[in-house]
C-alpha cells in the first residue's frame, strides 16, 4: 500500500503534464508544438543507430574524455595546491579569476589556438570543468581535521600512504561537491562547442534540426540531451553514494546521536 | 581582487557547504536533535545535500581554533599577525597574477604560440583599456548585465515562491518531487534551438535560458530552506497564535533566507554563463556577440581582450552577491561571528 502511494506521487505529475501535452497539442495549431504522433515518428527515424553511432556516441565519449580528465587534473593539482599554503596563495587569485570566466568564451579561443578538432573540445570541456574540481579539492585539502593529520604524522603515516589513506579520504565528500558542478558545465561545454564549431555531435544536430524548421525533430533532440543530463545525474548519484558511503554514514550517525 | 581572508568569512566555493557542515557537525547535531528534519522524500531521491548552506555553522574552523579549542594566543596579538597575513596573502596572489600574465606575454614573444592567435598580455590589456573609452564597449556590458539582472530577477521570484508554496506542504513536495529532480539536470543549453525559433535573436531567448538555468538553483534552495524550520519554532509560534501568514513571515522566512541567498549566488553565477553563452551562440547583442564578431572578424586581440572583460565582470558580480548576502543576513549568526 506504502509502495503504491509512493509509486503514486512519483509518476502523478510527469503522467499528468504528458497527458496535458498530448491533449492540447492534438487540438493545437501551433507550429512549435508536435503531437504525440509527430513526435514518435520524429524519434524513431531520427535517433537510428547510425545516427547514435556517427553524432550520439562521439559527442558523449568527448564529454566522458573531458570529465575524467578535468577530474584527474584536478585533484592532482588540487592535492598540490592544497598542500603548500605559499602555492595557494599565490595561485588563489588567478584561479579565481579563471573560474569566473564564462567557460564558452573560450571556445573561440581555442578555436584559434588548437582548432576545431577533437582536442579544442576536449580542452574547452577540461578548461570550464576543471575549476570546480580544483577548487573544491583545495578546499577540501585544506580544511583537513587537524587531530588526524597530527595522529597521523605521530604514526609516521608519510608520503604515499598520507595521500592515500588521510588526504584523499578528508578531501573526498569536497572533491564529489566539484564533481556534481563540473558535470552540468561539461555537458554544457560539449553541446555548445558543437553547435558553434562542428559538423558532427549532437549539438551541431540539433541546430542544425532548428536552421531547417524540422520542429518535432528539433524537439526529440532536446529530449535526448535532457535524458543524457537525467543519466547523467542518476551515474553520479550512484557513485557518490559508493564512494562516500562511509561519510554519510558517519552523518547518520551524528546525527541521530 | 576576488582575494579573501581565508582565516574569517565562508570559503568562497559554492559547494561550502559540505565543509561548515564538516567543520560544525557537533553544533548542527544539536541544533537538528532527533534526526535530520528532511522529510524522507529527499533523501531517496538524492537531493544533493551538499549545496545546502549550514545556518548554523560556526565560522572559524577547527584550524582556527585549534584542535583542542583553547584560544592559542590573545585576541589583539592574533588579529594583528592575522591583518599582517592577509597582507601577505596579497602579496602573494597579486605576484600570481603577475607570473601568469609574464607567461602569457611570454609565449607568443618566444614564438611558442602564434603571435597572431595569441598576442601577448600587453597588447590585450591595452586594448581593453582603450574599449573602456568606448561607448560601444559599455552599450554591450549593458546588455549583458541587463540580460543578466532581468533573468535574475524573474527566475528568483519565480523560484521563492513556488520554493515556498510547494515547500510549506508536504503533499505538494512529494508530488512535484520527481518532476523536479527530472527536469534540474536537464541542460539549459538544450533549449537554445527553442529559444531561436520562438524569440529569435531578441533579449528574450536570451531570459528563457538564463531563467531556465537559474530557477532550479534557486528553487532548490527554498525548498532545503522550508523543509529546514524549526519544529519547536513552529509549535510555539502556533501556541502563541500566530496565524498563517506571520508564521510565514517571522518563522518560515527567516530560516528559509540563508538558503535563498545561496541560491541566489548560486544563480548569479550561472546566470551570467547563460547570459554570454546566449550571446555566444545565438547573436542577442552584448559582450558574447561582440566576441563572436571579434572572432569571426579576425580582430583577435579584440577578443582577447573582451574575454577578460568578462572574467572581470564575473569576478564582479561574485563580490557583489556576496556581499548582498552578507548584508541581508547581517542578523544570522553564520555572518554575525565573523564580525566580531
Amino acid at each position: 500500500m506504502r509502495f503504491l502511494k509512493d509509486f503514486l506521487h512519483i509518476v502523478a505529475l510527469p503522467a499528468l503534464l504528458i497527458a496535458a501535452w498530448i491533449l492540447w497539442s492534438a487540438q493545437s495549431t501551433s507550429f512549435f508544438v508536435p503531437t504525440l504522433e509527430q513526435m514518435s515518428n520524429a524519434f524513431s527515424t531520427t535517433w537510428t543507430w547510425g545516427r547514435m553511432q556517427s553524432d550520439v556516441f562521439p559527442s558523449v565519449a568527448r564529454l566522458i574524455a573531458g570529465l575524467v580528465l578535468s577530474i584527474v587534473i584536478g585533484i592532482v593539482v588540487g592535492l598540490l595546491v592544497g598542500s603548500f599554503r605559499w602555492l595557494r596563495q599565490l595561485m588563489e587569485p588567478t584561479m579565481e579569476f579563471f573560474r569566473a570566466i564564462p567557460p564558452t568564451v573560450l571556445i573561440p579561443v581555442f578555436m584559434l589556438l588548437i582548432g576545431i578538432g577533437d582536442d579544442m573540445k576536449i580542452a574547452v570541456i577540461v578548461l570550464g570543468a576543471v575549476w570546480p574540481i580544483l577548487l573544491n579539492t583545495i578546499e577540501g585539502v585544506r580544511s583537513m581535521d587537524e587531530v588526524l593529520s597530527d595522529t597521523s604524522h605521530t604514526y609516521r603515516i608519510d608520503g604515499f600512504a598520507r595521500i592515500r589513506y588521510l588526504i584523499l579520504p578528508s578531501a573526498m565528500p569536497q572533491i564529489m561537491a566539484g564533481i556534481r558542478q563540473s558535470l552540468s558545465i561539461a555537458l554544457i561545454l560539449m553541446v555548445i562547442s558543437e553547435m558553434f564549431a562542428s559538423s558532427a555531435g549532437l549539438g551541431y544536430t540539433i541546430i542544425q534540426f532548428q536552421r531547417s524548421f524540422a520542429i518535432p525533430e528539433m524537439w526529440s533532440g532536446i529530449v535526448v540531451l535532457g535524458l543524457i543530463g537525467v543519466i547523467m545525474s542518476c551515474i553520479f548519484q550512484i557513485v557518490e553514494r559508493s564512494v562516500l558511503k562511509w561519510y554519510h554514514g558517519q552523518r547518520e550517525m551524528e546525527n541521530a546521536g | 581582487m576576488t582575494e579573501r581572508d581565508l582565516s574569517k568569512g565562508p570559503a568562497p566555493h559554492d559547494d561550502e557547504a559540505v565543509d561548515r557542515e564538516r567543520q560544525s557537525r557537533d553544533v548542527h547535531r544539536l541544533e537538528t536533535a532527533g534526526g535530520d528534519s528532511f522529510p524522507a522524500g529527499y533523501r531517496v531521491a538524492g537531493l544533493d545535500e551538499a549545496t545546502r548552506p549550514d545556518p548554523g555553522a560556526p565560522t572559524a574552523s577547527t584550524a582556527q581554533r585549534g584542535a583542542t579549542g583553547r584560544k592559542t594566543s590573545t585576541g589583539q596579538a592574533q588579529a594583528v599577525r592575522q591583518r599582517r597575513r592577509t597582507w601577505a596573502n596579497r602579496l602573494l596572489g597579486l605576484v600570481g597574477i603577475l607570473l601568469f600574465l609574464g607567461i602569457w606575454e611570454l609565449l607568443p614573444l618566444l614564438g611558442i604560440v602564434d603571435a597572431r592567435y595569441m598576442p601577448p598580455a600587453s597588447a590585450a590589456i591595452a586594448d581593453l583599456i582603450v574599449k573602456f573609452g568606448d561607448s560601444v564597449f559599455w552599450i554591450a556590458v549593458w546588455d549583458t548585465l541587463r540580460a543578466w539582472a532581468i533573468g535574475m530577477l524573474i527566475a528568483v521570484v519565480a523560484a521563492a515562491i513556488l520554493g515556498f508554496i510547494i515547500g510549506s506542504s508536504n503533499f505538494l513536495r512529494k508530488f512535484t518531487n520527481s518532476t523536479i529532480e527530472f527536469l534540474r539536470p536537464v541542460p539549459s543549453v538544450a533549449l537554445i534551438p527553442l529559444a531561436v525559433l520562438v524569440f529569435g535573436v531578441g533579449i528574450e531567448s536570451a531570459l528563457l535560458l538564463i531563467v531556465y538555468a537559474s530557477f532550479w538553483q534557486v528553487l532548490i534552495q527554498v525548498l532545503y530552506g522550508v523543509a529546514d524550520v524549526d519544529a519547536v519554532a513552529m509549535d510555539t509560534a502556533k501556541s502563541y497564535g500566530l496565524g498563517p501568514l506571520n508564521r510565514i513571515r517571522y518563522v518560515i522566512f527567516p530560516t528559509a533566507l540563508p538558503y535563498l541567498m545561496t541560491g541566489v549566488r548560486l544563480a548569479a553565477a550561472v546566470a551570467l554563463i547563460l547570459a554570454i553563452t546566449a550571446q555566444l551562440i545565438i547573436g542577442t547583442p552584448g559582450l558574447g556577440a561582440e566576441i563572436a564578431r571579434a572572432q569571426s572578424g579576425g580582430a583577435y586581440t579584440s577578443m582577447y581582450s573582451l574575454v577578460l572583460a568578462t572574467g572581470m565582470m564575473g569576478v564582479l558580480i561574485n563580490m557583489v552577491t556576496r556581499a548582498v548576502e552578507r548584508s541581508v543576513l547581517s542578523w544570522h549568526t553564520s555572518v554575525r561571528s565573523e564580525v566580531k
